[in-house]
């Protein structure tokens, strides 16, 4: 195995230095880098063009001049390893790169996370109601997905989303046509999903019609959208609702240890939720609550594991996963909290949903003001990013496990009387993704690439701006350092494709 | 393709069954099943008709103008003329009875007039006709996808053909280098490659978009060939005597031609993307020349005061891909041999009820060629027919032995 990821690594690694080499000959080949100078009337226009070809070594021909900028990177020119250069305005690209990565890595890696989870979820729960309603309106819908210019739509966000959004929460007030309207739609959608007989869909259907009036109804008496929050009973109706949908995910509703192991985590939860609100987030910063978050999943373990009797894994898995989601939960009301507090401060005067820019500049607060500054300059680009790419997922998984419930073994899983759940989660949804993470790995280029047209349209300095300026330039070395980063993201997570490929199948015997 | 089947029913007519399981009894050549199953697709059909639309739309309507010669069109406007501002520019063309306004208490409604006017899709800042100009744009996005389109099919192609029927060392270096254009971003090379050549005229930018989007279909095409030449047939005809170049093109090319045609289809709609994505980063189609892309950019910044200079251009962006999209799906559908009609839920119950009083003995399988459809891709726009089957235990997505390559042949 270490041999085969050796040998992966190196001819990876092969393919993209020459992929570099012909990347900066097709960038220093594009236009004339001293075309600004030449067209200017400066009266040192000789000094300043021969400290500009000094600067960059442009008298040194494109094909050689490649191997100065590896050089550079290997430490060979005095600068250091990892030297990146410098640009056209004799600025170090480490510098500018160390600026740029942050904030597009931000994004696609949100992006990535978002569309994934979502892609998976809708094209699995189409492939099981195939050619129900639910399929084909997804079916069409990602089609359309498939069609849209990146641009465009996240133009059309900033124009209505955010806009409208922020003079609608000027003065939120839900109308009662508007729920009136939405909630049958939402029963629609849930009896489409959730199988049955015509009985039991109509159950389906009102009982999601009346929870969606009801919620609205309660959003619109407590003002939701002006202070949005969970609160104690929503975290403890959610708290009850997790502990039971992971345990019928997980290991099915009959197994009562585990579900009485869920639910003790749940109430644990519901505890640490007044002691973390109230007491605990007030001291923490990120990293500490990366550790709280890695001593919720340990704890809830540990309860999985002590409650689980003979077979104690499975339980402890459903208890952990029930136990990050709580804590997810937990977190996302406290970042809620601070929601009015941060809509209402000076910065950001009541129009919270950003449409330029990746931060608000200046801004005061604590840790938990910062995320919700991050989540609403994310937002937008995030929805304009991953249309596409969850078109894509949501295809590929559909495929992809109609494929595998399609099998033999899958007939007779079902033959000798496995519940569906057996059959669909343990022994069809594990091949299933086989395909599917080549499909992301490959993906995570376009990803960026898209990334480059979205950060152009919501006005942010990250690497789509390093990559344009240096294009304008005629200038390598930043597009370089940009596609050191890009390239280097696809030929990781291709190395992670195969390695979950082996983790996933394990007939793949690697030769 | 014809095979016995069992059959519980005796209210369903053989040519019925025939028809609803996709099987075709009368010898039908390639193309006549193709065809047949193409038409059955209605996604593909309307969105043939619908593009057929745009594209007679687009040159007939402005006319248009080939190495300095110009033909005109029946639309009184063209694209670099400038007529009066009328009504601040804004579209003229209103299509529903009545309009529409958000108040605080709700929505209220006013009668309308339906009407065409000068300038139904209203005009820029300095008058030019927005409807001329988005046809215009739609001309050159259209030619830029078919030559796109065209030449990185040849060049896929020819590349995988090449490096999947000889192997060895071809093939290493054609894939290694296939690997090398992959790793760079489609977006980013074509980047780098219309700052150079954009200037230069949109044929020419098409050229160069060609010489990057092949990558794809060589590896497909790579992979078709692969497991084609070691198909009976092949050393049957390498056996008769046949050359590399008959066998080529005679014996497996025709085999591979539903991939390619399939991909192909897809890649315009991907090229038409990359261009107008282009066009928009400033890399693209240059002035004079114009695009939809192209379009979009320049009005970027007007979209606050005139969102209908925005809102066309992106509207036929989406509608041409969005045909291309349903008709690439229609064509894989149609080429994919295992593919097989199922019919709906609705459709099993009504056969079970037709068949209750038939004693049907329950729980017999349907054998219907022992290969069931596997849908391979995006393909459930048409809908199942809503025809009765024989046997109603059959599950819909089937308890048949599936095919066991890996779904995804195309993208």
């Amino acid at each position: 195995m270490a041999s085969f990821i050796l040998r992966r690594l190196a001819q990876s690694l092969l393919i993209f230095i020459a992929a570099t080499y012909l990347m900066y000959l097709l960038v220093a080949l594009s236009g004339d880098p001293l075309q600004d100078l030449r067209e200017g009337n400066a009266p040192n226009k000789e000094a300043l063009i021969a400290a500009r070809i000094d600067l960059l070594d442009l008298d040194v021909p494109p094909y050689l001049r490649y191997f100065i900028w590896l050089g550079g990177i290997f430490g060979l020119t005095g600068k250091g390893f990892g030297w990146l250069g410098v640009s056209v305005q004799n600025q170090p690209v480490n510098v500018l790169l160390g600026q740029a990565i942050t904030s597009t890595l931000q994004l696609v890696t949100i992006a990535a996370l978002v569309a994934i989870v979502l892609g998976l979820i809708v094209g699995i729960t189409t492939a099981l109601r195939q050619y129900s309603a639910y399929d084909y309106g997804v079916t069409f819908l990602s089609f359309l997905f498939f069609s849209l210019p990146i641009f465009w739509v996240a133009v059309l966000l900033k124009q209505y989303l955010a806009i409208g959004f922020n003079d609608y929460l000027r003065d939120p007030q839900i109308p009662w046509w508007f729920i009136l309207i939405v909630s049958p739609i939402a029963g629609a959608i849930w009896s489409s999903i959730i199988p049955g007989s015509t009985k039991r869909r109509w159950i389906t259907f009102g009982v999601a019609t009346l929870a969606t009036a009801g919620m609205l109804g309660y959003m619109q008496l407590t003002d939701w959208f002006s202070s949005p929050h969970i609160g104690i009973a929503g975290i403890i109706i959610s708290a009850i609702g997790i502990a039971f949908g992971v345990t019928a995910l997980s290991v099915g509703l009959k197994r009562r240890r585990a579900l009485r192991a869920a639910l003790v985590t749940a109430a644990v939860g519901i505890g640490m939720y007044f002691l973390f609100m109230y007491v605990l987030s007030y001291f923490i910063n990120e990293w500490l609550l990366l550790v709280l978050g890695l001593v919720a999943v340990g704890v809830s373990y540990a309860i999985g594991w002590f409650m689980g009797g003979d077979d104690r894994k499975p339980v402890a898995r459903t208890t952990a996963i029930t136990g990050l989601l709580i804590a997810g939960l937990t977190v996302l009301d406290r970042y809620m909290s601070v929601w009015y507090v941060y809509s209402n401060s000076g910065r950001i005067k009541g129009r919270p949903i950003a449409t330029i820019g990746s931060q608000t500049p200046g801004l005061e607060g604590s840790m938990w003001v910062h995320g919700v500054d991050l989540f609403a300059h994310l937002l937008l680009p995030t929805i304009a990013l991953i249309l596409v790419s969850f078109a894509t997922y949501t295809r590929y998984s559909r495929a992809s496990l109609l494929e595998v419930m399609n099998q033999d073994y899958i007939r007779t899983a079902r033959a000798k009387g496995l519940t569906e759940r057996t059959v669909v989660v343990r022994h069809a949804f594990r091949n299933a993704l086989i395909p599917i993470a080549t499909i992301i790995a490959f993906d995570i280029g376009a990803l960026v690439g898209g990334a480059v047209i979205t950060e152009r349209v919501f006005g942010w300095t990250g690497m789509g701006q390093l990559f344009q300026n240096g294009l304008d330039k005629v200038d390598p070395n930043p597009v370089m350092a940009f596609f050191l980063v890009v390239g280097g993201l696809a030929i990781l997570f291709n190395l992670l494709a195969d390695l979950l490929y082996a983790a996933l199948d394990p007939r793949i015997r690697v030769s | 393709m014809a095979k016995t089947k069992k059959t519980t029913t005796a209210t369903v007519g053989i040519d019925t069954q025939n028809d609803l399981a996709g099987i075709e009894v009368a010898g039908l050549s390639q193309g006549q099943i193709v065809r047949k199953r193409f038409f059955r697709h209605r996604g593909a059909l309307v969105s043939m008709i619908v593009l057929a639309f745009i594209i007679v739309m687009a040159f007939t309507s402005v006319g248009t103008q080939v190495a300095g010669l110009r033909i005109g069109g029946w639309w009184p406007f063209s694209w670099d003329s400038t007529p009066p501002v009328i009504d601040g520019g804004r579209p003229s063309m209103w299509l529903l009875p009545f309009t529409v306004a958000f108040t605080d208490g709700g929505l209220s409604f006013a009668p309308a007039a339906i009407t065409f006017g000068e300038h139904p899709f209203g005009q820029d800042e300095v008058g030019r006709d927005i409807f001329a100009l988005v046809m215009r744009g739609t001309q050159q996005s259209l030619m830029i996808m078919v030559i796109v389109g065209l030449l990185a099919t040849v060049i896929g192609t020819v590349v995988g053909a090449v490096s999947g029927f000889y192997r060895g060392w071809r093939d290493s270096v054609l894939m290694r280098f296939t690997d090398i254009v992959l790793t760079i971003p489609v977006i980013v090379i074509g980047a780098v490659l219309g700052r150079r050549f954009g200037i230069a005229g949109a044929p020419v930018l098409a050229l160069i978009l060609g010489l990057v989007l092949w990558t794809a279909m060589a590896r497909l095409v790579r992979g078709e060939f692969l497991s084609l030449r070691e198909r009976e047939f092949v050393d049957a005809a390498r056996v008769a005597g046949a050359s590399d170049a008959r066998i080529i093109f005679r014996h497996i090319l025709p085999n591979a031609v539903g991939v390619i045609i399939v991909n192909a289809t897809l890649l315009m709609a991907a090229a038409i993307l990359l261009e107008t994505g282009l066009s928009f980063l400033g890399y693209g189609v240059q002035a004079p020349d114009t695009s939809l892309g192209k379009i979009i950019s320049e009005n970027q910044a007007a979209f606050a005061t005139r969102p209908w200079l925005f809102w066309w251009p992106g509207v036929f962006i989406i509608a041409i891909a969005l045909c291309i999209n349903f008709i690439g799906d229609g064509l894989r559908d149609a080429f994919d041999p295992r593919q097989r009609k199922m019919p709906s839920e609705k459709a099993l119950a009504k056969a079970a009820t037709a068949t209750r009083t038939q004693q049907s003995p329950a729980g017999v399988p349907v054998v219907v060629e022992s290969l069931p459809e596997t849908e391979i891709l995006p393909n459930a726009i048409a809908p199942a027919e809503d025809r009765p089957l024989p046997d109603p235990t059959d599950p819909p997505t089937g308890g048949e032995p599936g095919p066991d390559d890996a779904p995804g042949s195309g993208r």
